[in-house]
């Protein structure tokens, strides 16, 4: 093989001095380089012939690019994240260097020697680093450091190609080349700066929006405590209020049982007044019934003997007889009456209003209530004064329960009276009294008076007279909802008014006031 | 022999007068009416010296039996004759504490309602008999 045939000469000024350099390339690509080998000296010129030292040295210089470009694709890698950004590809990345150890080696071993085997292996590199950058394209820092990988790529790229197709053409250019190569290292650089602090900045952003996320997820974690108090607090309420609702329903229940048991309190009070009630009327019947047998059989004996046909004396009989039926009648309809009053008493307001004779309600429930409590002391008596209105108007009214007020205003009245007795055992002309008077309002409706000249009501008790369960008698034997009741039936039932007037050791008159 | 009976139910007179129908004609008892105690003071200060039983309901309302009793007690003191009218006491609550006040107060009996009439009927014959002895014993000793 001809060495050093002739192939092409140039002969270039470089620009940045005045040297003169002459060179040759042949077809091997070997360069003889003419370059002055003293600045100073403007004539010698020293015939370089580095071919054989630039083919010896692509070893070398593979070894120290696979040297460096490790710690730079490293360092890449670590820019971008690939651990994160490409878990996979991260495995082949990070092996990188066996690539480049696999390529030197077998530059050794395969004893390939190639002035720009160096040249390729930055190319080939340059290709790794575009392609894993191409990947994560997304990423704007990524995106600048490829932007500035480019022209370098770009131009080796060329370089190689150029060198393959035609090496007397990058012969040519090799100055051009070599200043666009120093170029794209420059503005790999520049990028390299911009893609840093776009970096920084995505972290920035990246730390902004993960505190952003932070604070979202604190916020989020903080609403779902909250929801789930809410949550809590409303289950809870719920529960309360159920629970409340229970407990009202069942103080509904206790109270109507209250009504009842208060109702049938003063019903077991009146017991033995209303058994002697309907005693005098039996007792009528009874009698009657056994007079008229006696009239009767004297009768049938005056007729048996007809001795002496006494026509006066059988009409006289059987007048009396006449008139016992009709006492019978009368006494057995008055027992009646009272016990039907009882079960009225007794029974749960039906709340319906009918037209009520109030003089006669009146005049049966003071018996009722002097009886009942002449039943429980027998050594007790008061004088019963009644002032019925004889034109008193009828009025819309549901009479048990009118009827309950007043027995519970009477045996108030009767109670007080009694104390009042015991407390002044050394007045002999005491009377005890106890009066109901009526009378027909002028404006319409009727008015009661339930008067006593008992002990009074005092100041204190006065205010809570009306109120549930305040009572003066001792344990066990008031309820304290006689009045209470008296005044919802007489207020809210009837639209009426009950009031007082007392004065203490005086007495005291409760006032109904009924309307049309 | 006059006997006042006093109760406040109106029909207790009708009751008596057939009750005692043959004695009322007969002449041994005769009945007068008072329908509380008040009316039956003003019969006994209208005719003090006729009337020889009274029998009383206890409870009437205004004055009660007990009361009209101590009323007569006190205004008709024991002897000088003429006698006081006897006080039979009628009740339906017949409990000991209102037998022993009434006794106390000086009744001469205490019978519970509903009335046994011809147990009473027996007593007031019985006294009548009585009265009459006595009257005849003032009579003929006079």
């Amino acid at each position: 093989m001809a060495l050093y045939q002739p192939d092409t000469i140039r002969i270039r000024s470089k620009f940045y001095s005045n040297d003169i350099v002459v060179t040759r390339q042949d077809s091997a690509n070997a360069t003889i380089s003419l370059s002055p080998t003293e600045p100073d000296q403007d004539s010698t010129y020293k015939l370089k012939r580095n071919v054989e030292k630039g083919v010896a040295d692509s070893g070398m210089n593979v070894l120290f690019l696979v040297a460096i470009s490790i710690p730079l694709v490293r360092s890449m890698g670590r820019f971008i994240n690939i651990k994160e950004r490409l878990p996979f590809w991260n495995k082949l990345y990070s092996r990188f260097w066996i690539l480049g150890m696999v390529y030197y080696l077998g530059m050794i071993i395969l004893g390939l020697q190639h002035t720009k085997a160096d040249d390729f292996y930055v190319l080939l590199v340059l290709g790794l680093m575009i392609a894993v950058l191409a990947l994560v394209r997304d990423y704007r820092p990524a995106r600048t450091l490829l932007l500035g990988l480019g022209p370098l790529a770009v131009a080796k790229g060329s370089e190689l190609l150029l060198h393959a197709i035609s090496p007397a053409t990058l012969n040519f250019y090799r100055e051009g080349f070599s200043s666009a190569q120093g170029f794209s290292v420059l503005w790999l650089i520049v990028f390299a700066f911009v893609a840093r602090s776009h970096k920084r900045q995505a972290e920035a952003e990246r730390l902004e929006r993960e505190a952003a996320a932070l604070e979202k997820r604190r916020i989020e974690a903080q609403n779902a405590i909250l929801e789930q108090m809410v949550t809590e607090r409303t289950t809870s309420l719920t529960r309360q209020t159920e629970e409340l609702r229970e407990t009202l329903e069942e103080l509904r229940i206790t109270q109507d049982q209250l009504i009842q048991s208060e109702k049938m309190a003063s019903l077991g009070e009146l017991t033995a007044g209303i058994a002697h009630e309907i005693q005098n009327p039996l007792n009528f019947v009874t009698n009657f019934a056994d007079v008229s047998t006696e009239l009767l059989s004297e009768l049938r004996e005056k007729q048996q003997k007809r001795t002496t046909l006494d026509a006066e004396l059988e009409e006289e009989l059987l007048t009396d007889l006449e008139q016992n039926l009709s006492k019978i009648t009368h006494h057995g309809h008055r027992a009646a009456s009272i016990v039907r009053g009882m079960l009225e008493h007794s029974r749960a307001s039906t709340g319906e209003r009918l037209p009520t004779d109030l003089n006669l309600l009146a005049d049966e429930y003071l018996r009722l209530a002097y009886h009942g409590l002449r039943a429980k002391n027998k050594t007790f008596n008061a004088t019963l004064l009644t002032d019925f209105a004889p034109d008193l108007p009828l009025i819309e009214a549901v009479g048990p329960d009118v009827g309950r007020v007043l027995l519970n205003l009477f045996t108030n009245a009767f109670y007080a009276v009694q104390k009042r007795r015991e407390q002044l055992p050394a007045q002999p002309d005491y009377v005890p009294t106890v009066s109901v008077r009526t009378r027909a309002l002028p404006e319409g409706g009727v008015e009661i008076r339930v008067r006593d000249n008992g002990t009074g009501i005092p100041e204190a008790a006065r205010q809570k007279i009306f109120q549930p369960f305040f009572t003066t008698k001792p344990a066990g034997e008031g309820t304290g909802l006689g009045l209470s009741l008296s005044y919802d039936i007489i207020t809210k039932g009837h639209n009426g008014t009950l009031s007082l007037e007392t004065e203490e050791g005086q007495g005291t008159e409760f006032i109904i006031e009924l309307p049309d | 022999m006059n006997i006042l009976v006093v109760d406040d139910e109106l029909d207790v007179r009708a009751l008596f007068e057939q009750r005692f129908r043959r004695e009322i004609r007969g002449g041994q008892l005769r009945f007068a009416f008072a329908h509380s105690g008040e009316e039956a003071l003003d019969y006994l200060h209208q005719h003090a010296s006729e009337l020889v039983l009274i029998l009383s309901d206890i409870n009437m309302p205004g004055m009660s039996g007990l009361e009209l009793l101590s009323r007569i007690r006190q205004e008709y003191p024991t002897p000088p004759p003429p006698a006081p009218p006897r006080v039979m006491m009628l009740t339906a609550y017949a409990d000991e504490t209102s037998r022993q006040q009434a006794l106390e107060l000086g009744a001469s009996d205490f019978l519970t309602k509903p009335v046994d009439f011809a147990a009473l009927k027996q007593k007031l014959l019985q006294l009548a008999a009585q009265d009459d002895n006595t009257y005849e014993n003032e009579n003929s000793g006079s």
